[in-house]
């Protein structure tokens, strides 16, 4: 039993007339509630019928946030090891079909990458690639990981999805956790965004998270991509998502993130299902509701604005400083042509860090020491 | 009020401090000063022990102020003794908060690594301070393993719902050899007070201080609250709630004898 046989149980247009036909009075319903919301709730809180009701939604969460994870941040960076890709997705800049220059950086390379982020405090890094096996496989994922344990406490990887016995040789490394997002569920209209190469095998991405939780990674993140199918129904699945991982991994932490696509002048794939900053704090407060414990991540993807009013309201991590190009660290002008997409918040990293503390919150760069791990201790 | 004794350690303060969650180091200095604590945790996670100039470990250094070095994080009984190890070693004290929750959503504690690592510990020299469930037997297997101390929660750490499991600790305190530290769940003085008044013998606070809106006045609130409690208990309440009546309709036969 996988979250395969779990997602089958639900029918995508269902739940789709289920979470427009929500009232204000299921939203009142779910408001009330005194612990952790119910699917049914959590449909109810990301309805049209819930934006009346986002002042309530956003101090409710910003409570639980601050009692449960307490006045701080967490920040981390993504160190983009590879731009190579074997997927054809129509909405990523790393898309086989662009003709771009692609480039794979060498232990050496990275280890100059991870001097440049350590001018920072930065503890926990995240490794980035696109899915191309031959270029950046297991084993240089390895080689990877091995090279951050130089200089970070906590390494976390968002690249291709893996067997679990991988993901076991990636843990015996020194790896810590694992993203990798669904970026819709909807099975049907899957394959209209992954064209070709891995990817375009639905479950076998579905299943990654069971993987991840069998292999015994310390967290999992999960998310869809917001813009390419109804984001309310895609939140519903990535709710059921996170709650089935919570109950099934249970020594497994969860974390969600919220990528989103906005719509842009010019050429390239537009958004069929545009969310806006107000409709994703209602993701946020819907998120936390749902789960006091889940960890609520927020990229440079959006803006210093936002982020700045967002961040006491329900979110724990930050990514900052962030460069989106393999060597985007050491020289981005050299490198900015590789890059994924270009970040929306490039303010420095201190600027973060001050924006941070003047809302009152503390930086949290270590959360992690290595040899609180098995692995690393040969236990 | 007497000091209390853990290991060969004394404490005046009955009040122990975490340190997760504040604003800022000097906040959370500031925090701790008020409360007259000499006991707080720090999180092995969040400090680079070896490092001299880590900003935690300096902001809670102080004379008169004992650190607690403490294993959150690990799952299993290995991991926490490799730990305690370490910590030993870098910051130079064999006092050790045990705490081993597998579960990273409630961190309820794994009564059988616990038990085994504090045999382990114990052992080696630890003065072993176990957080573990408000579990009566429990509490007397990690006395005779060892344990300077048991630390049965409240309720779940961070959800300052105060002693959701009262009537267990009641049997703990009545049962134990070793002092009875209440560690998590603690929301408000008045909880504190309660578990003093009840004869714990110290209480861990962190949450509802470090997220209270005011947090060095708050940290002054538990002082007090724990030095009431504690001053309430060793003064021997008074009993509450004897019957009193007037007529004694059973026995009142027996004055006509």
């Amino acid at each position: 039993m996988t979250f395969y046989d779990e997602i089958s149980r639900y029918n995508w247009d269902d739940i789709t007339k289920k979470i427009y036909a929500s009232k204000p009075a299921d939203v009142e319903r779910a408001l009330a509630e005194r612990g952790n919301v119910s699917l049914d709730d959590f449909a109810a809180l990301v309805s049209p019928a819930a934006e009346n009701y986002l002042e309530a939604m956003a101090q409710k969460s910003a409570e639980i946030t601050r009692r449960r994870f307490g006045k701080v941040i967490q920040l981390y960076t993504p160190l983009y090891l590879s731009n190579y890709c074997s997927n054809r997705c129509i909405y990523c800049g790393f898309n086989c079909g662009n003709k771009i220059k692609r480039t794979v950086l060498s232990q050496e390379q990275i280890a100059i990458e991870a001097e440049a982020i350590r001018k920072h405090p930065f503890e926990h890094i995240l490794l980035v690639t696109g899915e191309a096996p031959a270029k950046a496989g297991v084993e240089y994922l390895g080689e990877s990981i091995t090279t951050m344990k130089r200089y970070f406490s906590q390494t976390s990887i968002e690249v291709q999805p893996l067997d679990t016995d991988d993901y076991r040789y990636l843990m015996d490394k020194g790896l810590h956790s694992v993203y990798v997002y669904q970026e819709t569920y909807n099975e049907k209209n899957y394959p209209l965004y992954h064209l070709a190469g891995k990817k375009r095998d639905y479950r076998y991405r579905l299943e990654t998270p069971d993987r991840l939780g069998e292999a015994g990674v310390y967290k999992i993140g999960v998310a869809n991509l917001i813009g390419l199918e109804e984001w309310r129904t895609d939140a519903f699945f990535t709710a059921l998502h996170t709650r089935y991982l919570e109950n099934k991994y249970w020594r497994t932490k969860c974390s969600i993130s919220f990528p989103r696509l906005r719509p842009f002048v010019g050429e390239g794939f537009q958004p069929n299902y545009p969310a806006n900053e107000r409709q994703l704090l209602q993701l946020i407060c819907a998120y936390r509701l749902l789960s006091e414990d889940v960890e609520i991540s927020l990229s440079t993807r959006e803006s210093p604005y936002f982020r700045d009013n967002v961040m006491t309201l329900g979110i724990t991590t930050l990514s900052a400083g962030s460069k989106t190009a393999p060597g985007g660290y050491s020289d981005y002008d050299k490198n900015k042509e590789l890059e994924q997409f270009s970040v929306n918040d490039d303010r420095s990293v201190d600027d973060v860090v001050r924006s941070v503390k003047a809302h009152g919150m503390e930086a949290v760069w270590k959360d992690w020491s290595l040899y609180m791990q098995s692995s690393q201790i040969g236990a | 009020m007497t000091n209390l004794k853990i290991g060969d350690y004394s404490f005046t303060s009955r009040l122990f401090l975490g340190t997760g969650k504040f604003a800022s180091s000097e906040e959370m200095r500031e925090a701790i000063m008020a409360s007259g604590s000499e006991l707080v945790t720090v999180a092995l996670k969040r400090v680079n022990i070896n490092d001299k100039q880590d900003d935690m470990i300096t902001h809670i250094q102080h004379p008169g102020l004992q650190l607690l070095p403490n294993t959150s994080g690990v799952r299993t009984a290995k991991e926490a003794v490799f730990a305690a190890q370490l910590a030993r070693e870098a910051l130079q004290t064999n006092l050790l908060k045990l705490e081993i929750h597998p579960d990273p959503r409630y961190l309820m504690p794994d009564a059988t690594e616990t038990l085994k690592a504090t045999e382990e510990l114990a052992k080696d020299g630890f003065i072993v301070m176990p957080y573990i469930h408000a579990d009566p037997v429990l509490c007397k297997r990690l006395e005779d393993a060892g344990a300077a101390c048991v630390m049965p929660l409240g309720a779940p750490i961070g959800s300052n719902k105060g002693l959701a499991t009262s009537e267990f600790l009641r049997i703990i305190i009545e049962q134990s050899n070793v002092p009875v530290v209440v560690d998590a769940g603690i929301g408000a003085p008045s909880h504190a007070a309660a578990a003093m008044e009840m004869g714990a013998d110290a209480v861990m606070v962190n949450t509802a201080i470090a997220a209270a809106q005011d947090t060095k006045a708050m940290a002054l609130a538990f002082k007090m609250a724990v030095e009431a409690g504690r001053m309430a208990f060793e003064a021997k309440l008074a009993p509450t709630s004897v019957h009193a009546n007037a007529t004694s309709p059973l026995t009142s036969f027996l004055n006509n004898l």
